[in-house]
């Protein structure tokens, strides 16, 4: 079987019906097999997707003698790890690490637990003014953050923020697309029956999304704080505001820096590019499958 | 987080339930119960507002009051260096910016920026959506594939298209001497510089487009196409006739979601441009509204006037919003 039968996240029902999983894939899948012509589109997409990252390598591992040539490099040269050193060193991406692990962690985390509260309240309790809400919450995700930039600056500025995280990880906690997820999630994951159980065995509300929410949204909750720290750590105009002087950049924030410079050395940003993305890279590799999942799950139902 | 598995059936506190009341109604009992069901109730009144209040309190702080106040501080002169002291102007920052020829220039980059990345993006992405959505071997690989440039730093993905894109040295100035075309200098030209920053925005979103794409497609319902194949329809007219119509919500969503995201484009030509300014090249030729905002704000240090552009910003927003869902409305009456 390929894997476009497997359950998707969203499915109410643990494990359907065979027959059930056979219909879903034969809409799924659709009408033909791909033929070779498909499988070359593919392959050509692979190489455009893949290409400016593997190049990444190429260039960060030659010397700009080198990539002031043509034709340009297309495989690797012998001074990768040297270039990785300085470019970890230059940008101060030790810190930076550390700064962007703590940025996307905190705020992912946060959002997650947020949203996973306020879905469960939109999704399964009746309470005066839902609908209404609700629609606010969606229509929070059409105001663009650009026009909230100077107010937070002047915010930072008279708090004394300025290069500090927390300047960073608030204004990041606001996420009507994370509220909305997990309400889709939790509106068919999530049986009514579970709840009033919970609630006739005197349970009181906390209880319930402690014991109850918490556990089925489990899924969901990974696939959303993944799409969050994916964001936060690739988020550049605000940390780029607010950290700029010399304290403590973000990863984004460091490799921008690296660009700087009469005589920028190439090779050594590449290097540091790499460097800046690898560890987004690892996680694809690893949770890949959810994350798609994920973003299907959350376009589908929205 | 917990990690209980045994949930389903969290363990009764007894006596506790309403409804189920216990031996023996002496007073004290019944005043037990009553205090145990107006907690009850209060939980059941209020924990819905506890749960989704965070949400809505972090939203006034950090989403509708800076709305506002970036509303009022463009009525003021706002310099950076003293952000707290604001002087009224009333529409003064708005007629200043209006009267520069490089806002002009930053709303029709803006613009033309948006146009060729966002309309190849998205009939890509639906091309791409589209072949995923056949049976294929290995379609999570390809998925997963799609989806890489998304994780990739605007950051990181502009440093290397920059190098892509050189003149003398780049790959793609190679590859196209190899068909016959002379070095093309992408970031001095006006539409080749806005070609490549485009690509940049084209490269990280299209997969991540896709696959919304192939999500929606997914779920559409076979015997659509079925009762489309025995009326006799050809792939193209099933394509045409079942699919675009069934995937209008998702192409609609998509679309505002890139013209927000087109109208802010900052970091691509921000570090596009070889000498890392906020100019956008050294004829402003690819500079954007973010930009020119950034520019105002924090090169030049008007605050003020870069909350009027930021406003003017958002008014073109809401116009094209309103323009769209006319047009949407107008297409559902029709057909």
């Amino acid at each position: 079987m390929t894997s476009t039968l497997t359950k998707p996240p969203a499915d109410p029902v643990p494990t359907p019906p065979r027959r059930a999983r056979r219909a879903k894939a034969g809409r799924a899948g659709g009408q033909l097999h791909a033929g070779p012509l498909a499988y070359g589109i593919l392959a050509l997409l692979t190489v455009v997707s893949l290409f400016p990252l593997v190049w990444t390598a190429i260039a960060a591992s030659r010397d700009n003698q080198r990539l002031a040539q043509t034709p340009p490099p297309f495989w690797f040269g012998a001074n990768l790890f040297d270039k990785l050193q300085i470019a970890w060193v230059d940008a101060n991406l030790g810190e930076a690490f550390l700064n962007t692990t703590l940025v996307a962690g905190t705020s992912a985390l946060t959002i997650v637990f947020l949203s996973t509260i306020a879905g469960f309240a939109f999704a399964k309790l009746r309470f005066k003014g839902r609908n209404a809400l609700l629609l606010i919450v969606i229509g929070t995700m059409t105001v663009p953050p650009q026009l909230s930039i100077i107010p937070l600056y002047m915010m930072v500025a008279k708090l004394d923020w300025s290069d500090q995280l927390q300047a960073v990880i608030l204004p990041s906690l606001v996420n009507a697309f994370g509220v909305f997820f997990m309400r889709q999630y939790l509106l068919q994951a999530l049986p009514d029956e579970i709840i009033e159980a919970a609630r006739v065995d005197g349970a009181s509300s906390w209880r319930v999304v402690w014991h109850v929410v918490f556990p089925v949204a489990r899924p969901a909750m990974a696939v959303l704080g993944m799409l969050m720290f994916v964001q936060a750590w690739n988020d550049f105009l605000w940390p780029f505001l607010v950290l700029t002087q010399n304290g403590s950049p973000t990863v984004q924030v460091a490799l921008a820096g690296l660009g700087r410079g009469y005589t920028p050395d190439q090779a050594l940003i590449m290097a540091g590019a790499l460097l800046g993305t690898l560890p987004l890279l690892l996680v694809f590799a690893v949770f890949g499958k959810q994350i798609v999942g994920g973003i299907m799950q959350g376009a589908v139902k929205g | 987080m917990t990690s209980r598995h045994d949930t389903a059936a969290p363990p009764a506190k007894g006596g506790a339930a309403p409804g189920r009341p216990p031996a023996g109604d002496t007073a004290q009992a019944e005043r037990k119960r009553a205090r145990l069901s107006r907690r009850w109730q209060r939980d059941m009144r209020w924990s819905p507002y506890a749960f989704i209040s965070p949400f809505f309190l972090l939203f006034l702080a950090f989403g509708l009051f800076p709305l506002i106040y970036t509303g009022w501080a463009s009525l003021h002169t706002v310099e950076l260096t003293a952000p707290t002291d604001m002087t009224w102007v009333g529409l003064r920052n708005y007629t200043r910016i209006f009267d520069d020829e490089f806002f002009w220039n930053a709303a029709r980059n803006t613009l033309t920026i948006g146009v060729i990345s966002t309309v190849p993006q998205l009939l890509m992405a639906m091309g791409i959506a589209h072949i995923l959505n056949y049976k294929l071997r290995g379609s999570t690989f390809y998925r997963v594939v799609m989806l890489a440039p998304y994780a990739t730093s605007i950051a990181a993905a502009s440093l290397v298209f920059v190098l892509l894109f050189g003149r003398d040295y780049g790959m793609i100035n190679w590859v196209l001497n190899l068909v016959g075309i002379d070095n093309v200098d992408w970031q001095n030209g006006h539409w080749s510089s806005q070609f490549a920053v485009s690509s940049i925005i084209i490269w990280r979103w299209t997969g991540y487009n896709a696959l919304i794409y192939l999500a929606a497609m997914q779920a559409i319902p076979q015997d659509l196409y079925e009762s489309a194949a025995l009326d006799g329809a050809s792939r193209w007219r099933q394509f045409v006739h079942v699919t675009l119509p069934s995937l209008r919500p998702t192409i609609l969503f998509t679309v505002v979601v890139s013209t927000i995201g087109a109208s802010q484009v900052f970091g691509e030509p921000l570090l596009f441009d070889a000498n890392k300014g906020a100019s956008g090249g050294s004829q402003h030729q690819f500079q954007t509204l973010g930009l020119y905002l950034y520019e105002q704000g924090w090169i030049n240090q008007h605050l003020g006037r870069a909350s009027a552009i930021a406003w003017t910003m958002f008014l073109i927003l809401i116009v094209i919003g309103l323009v769209n869902s006319l047009i949407s409305r107008r297409l559902r009456a029709s057909s």
